[in-house]
């Protein structure tokens, strides 16, 4: 089975709809979203309806940051952010919120654990932003493959020597052997908002069978959702960012 | 351990027959296995199984799970076919195809060999190294005992315990003891600890060579890491110091494979089966014919100035593979006259100047000679051979290219099509370029034409130069057509 794991979608549903049919050309049957289904994009209700439909056939999906920041805390954001939430909260339907506030924090099934940040500590939200992060995370998880996204960028952290992890950098396209018996941390990059310079969309698909991990980056008409992000009057850096990925 | 003893004849173990045991090393056993329910692979099988547990090295784990990695990646014929594995925490085992064929081990304890069976080897196993490093892989761990050599004498390459896959995690990489081959062949760079190199798996070539030109290992047996680092700047003994039959061109070729500096080194390897099938071609520098090693003022200097160059061998170098291409471009000496000409000239001048280490293989395909037809110097097949050798170097000469980049052929055939196919495959040519049909071939459908069958059968990518039809007349009025 392919499982397609999606992340950050942010609001951009034309980069959403690029994935998922990418997901299903590539043979993925199964979905796992790992959360900030709003924030920063235009169109939070379009991605939540999307979200909750494929939910509501058996998909799973976490919750993130953002998602939080609907009805609860926000944790620390920056003004941009701030207010994309603000304008999402105005946008946003009762039963659509419902559904964010609903969202479970973290997912273990078979060898898997799916979560928006870390399974360390997964509601304070960290960054994993070095194999020591990487570390806790899949001590946490107790699992072999942990997915993640929020930290915007593609990486893969696998146990090196005993505990310790090491740091690798896939190349999109490639199917990666992921083995059971060591532990594996798959950062798998955001959907709606890439900042590593390359403005298309990515994503990650896990052969459950073949335990293979492929990164892949899906090119899709981002001048269009940055174009939704000026016409609802949203800042225009933040269409900037969507356009330029970063 | 009770896993192994476990595997005698007879016995069943992951839904294969074990057969009989084929060899019992230090990291690994080797059985011949077939499968027991349904039908097999067609082909015959050796099941691979790693000594784990307690007591055994780190080494041998690794090497398995490396290579339980980066084998079922892999295909072509210079590789054993991968057929299944085991799961590493109940049955590890790696089973694939017994590739049939002697040991190049078992050649290499006959040297010193001729020199035409050493070239003949060594352009095979070359072929093999670089049909690997196509796939992004490198080998790191090149020594007779992991070639074996076809009938047919191609050859195979085995056992990927010690490789890197330029796509793949590296385990090893992370386990900075155990990151070298073995001791005889291992590059000075995998010995500073880089994996990234593919020029290593050249150097462990040129060692191979030398022990099968001399009989003698290049750099000994040492047997500590210390005792490896004179390699890092000293050459070895010259081949020919040691068997003065060696020709001072396979003497060139081996030492260069051979240089401390990657840089120095030939920067593929096919190149260096390129060279070892052509020895006419070859650049002969100095190396060729050294005949004792260094003084020790030279040798010191080297070693001197390595000790300031060896962070430079830690440095991931370019994606070197498809900067050094091997080009073919087929020539029609058979009409000096053809209109083609300069234009073919004018691409394989551009396509000179785009790489900086190419190797650029002029071929003319013409019918076989056939006795008494003109009379005259082409009067006989070498006769033949020899007008249009030398129409190939009068087309080559005005480019002005570096008599090592260049190798000129004359192939007689009925089949100029096919054999210039099987020339290219077999020279691993990154790029064919050949003519359109004339205009005056317009009456054959492009379909009939050598270009249309090469274009569609080729292994690589072809180039087809057709003159544009207004300008023609550009081509020949402006002298050179570069300006």
């Amino acid at each position: 089975m392919r499982i397609a794991l999606l992340s950050d979608i942010h609001g951009n549903l034309q980069a959403l709809q690029s994935c998922l049919d990418h997901a299903r050309a590539n043979g993925a049957t199964r979905f796992v979203f790992l959360g900030d289904f709003v924030g920063y994009g235009a169109d939070p209700n379009g991605v939540i309806d999307v979200v909750a439909e494929y939910v509501a056939q058996g998909a799973i999906a976490v919750r993130g940051n953002h998602d939080e920041a609907i009805y609860g805390k926000a944790s620390y954001m920056n003004e941009l952010a701030m207010s994309s939430i603000d304008y999402a909260k105005q946008v946003l339907t009762p039963s659509q919120t419902l559904f964010l506030r609903n969202l479970p924090m973290i997912v273990r099934e078979r060898t898997c654990c799916f979560v928006h940040a870390s399974a360390a500590s997964p509601e304070k939200y960290p960054y994993i932003d070095s194999p020591t992060a990487a570390r806790r995370c899949a001590e946490a998880s107790e699992l072999p493959h942990t997915f993640c996204g929020h930290v915007h960028e593609q990486r893969l952290y696998f146990a090196a020597q005993g505990p310790q992890m090491a740091l690798f950098q896939p190349t999109p396209g490639i199917a990666v052997p992921v083995p059971a018996h060591r532990r594996w941390v798959a950062l798998i990059g955001s959907v709606g908002q890439p900042r590593d310079r390359n403005p298309q969309a990515a994503y990650a698909i896990f052969d459950r069978e073949k335990l293979a991990i492929t990164f892949c980056r899906v090119p899709y008409d981002h001048h269009a959702a940055a174009a939704r992000i000026r016409e609802v009057g949203l800042p225009g850096s933040i269409a900037y960012r969507v356009e330029s990925g970063i | 351990m009770n896993f192994l003893a476990s595997l005698a004849p007879g016995s069943g173990i992951d839904g294969f027959r074990v057969l009989g045991r084929l060899h019992a090393g230090g990291t690994a056993h080797l059985f011949r296995v077939e499968v027991i329910a349904g039908p097999g692979p067609g082909f015959p099988l050796v099941m691979k199984v790693p000594r784990v547990g307690h007591d055994q090295p780190t080494e041998s784990i690794l090497g398995y799970e490396t290579e339980a990695m980066i084998l079922p990646a892999l295909h072509g014929t210079h590789v054993p076919r991968f057929f299944a594995a085991g799961d590493l925490a109940h049955v590890p085992h790696l089973t694939m195809e017994w590739v049939q064929g002697i040991g190049l081990a078992a050649i290499a304890a006959t040297a010193p060999l001729p020199e035409g069976r050493v070239a003949a080897l060594g352009a095979a196993l070359a072929d093999a190294v670089h049909a690997l490093h196509q796939q992004n892989v490198i080998h790191h761990d090149l020594k007779p005992d992991n070639v074996i050599i076809r009938d047919d004498g191609t050859a195979v390459l085995l056992d990927f315990g010690f490789a890197h896959h330029a796509h793949f995690p590296d385990f090893l990489a992370e386990e900075k003891r155990f990151a070298s081959g073995s001791a005889p062949y291992v590059s000075p760079e995998q010995l500073t600890g880089s994996r990234e190199d593919p020029r290593s798996d050249i150097f462990a070539l040129g060692a191979v060579l030398y022990e099968l030109a001399t009989g003698e290992l290049p750099f000994g047996v040492p047997d500590t890491l210390n005792a490896m680092k004179n390699r890092l700047w000293a050459s070895p003994a010259p081949p020919r110091a040691l068997v003065s039959a060696i020709p001072p061109w396979l003497q060139e070729v081996i030492l260069r494979c051979l240089e401390p500096d990657p840089g120095t080194r030939y920067q593929s390897a096919a190149h260096v089966a390129v060279d070892l099938r052509n020895p006419e071609q070859v650049l002969l520098t100095p190396r060729a014919t050294r005949t004792e090693r260094a003084g020790f003022m030279t040798q010191f200097g080297l070693w001197w100035r390595s000790r300031h160059d060896r962070r430079s061998l830690r440095k991931k170098p370019q994606v070197l593979v498809s900067q050094s291409p091997v080009i073919m471009v087929a020539v029609d000496t058979s009409h000096p006259d053809d209109e083609r000409h300069p234009a073919l000239q004018w691409t394989a001048r551009q396509l000179a100047s785009l790489n900086l280490d190419f190797r650029l293989i002029c071929v003319s395909a013409i019918r076989a000679a056939s006795v008494g037809e003109t009379g005259g110097v082409a009067d006989t097949s070498s006769g033949l051979q020899l007008v249009h050798k030398v129409r190939l170097r009068n087309w080559i000469e005005p480019l002005r290219l570096p008599a090592h980049r260049v190798s000129l052929h004359v192939l007689e055939s009925g089949d100029p099509a096919g054999t210039l196919l099987e020339f290219a495959k077999n020279n691993n040519v990154d790029l064919i370029v050949l003519g359109a049909p004339a205009p005056n071939e317009t009456a054959l459908a492009w379909w009939r034409s050598a270009a249309s069958t090469v274009t569609a059968n080729a292994h690589c990518s072809v180039h087809v130069v057709r003159v544009p039809s207004r300008s023609r007349d550009d081509w020949k009025s402006s002298g050179d057509p570069l300006v």
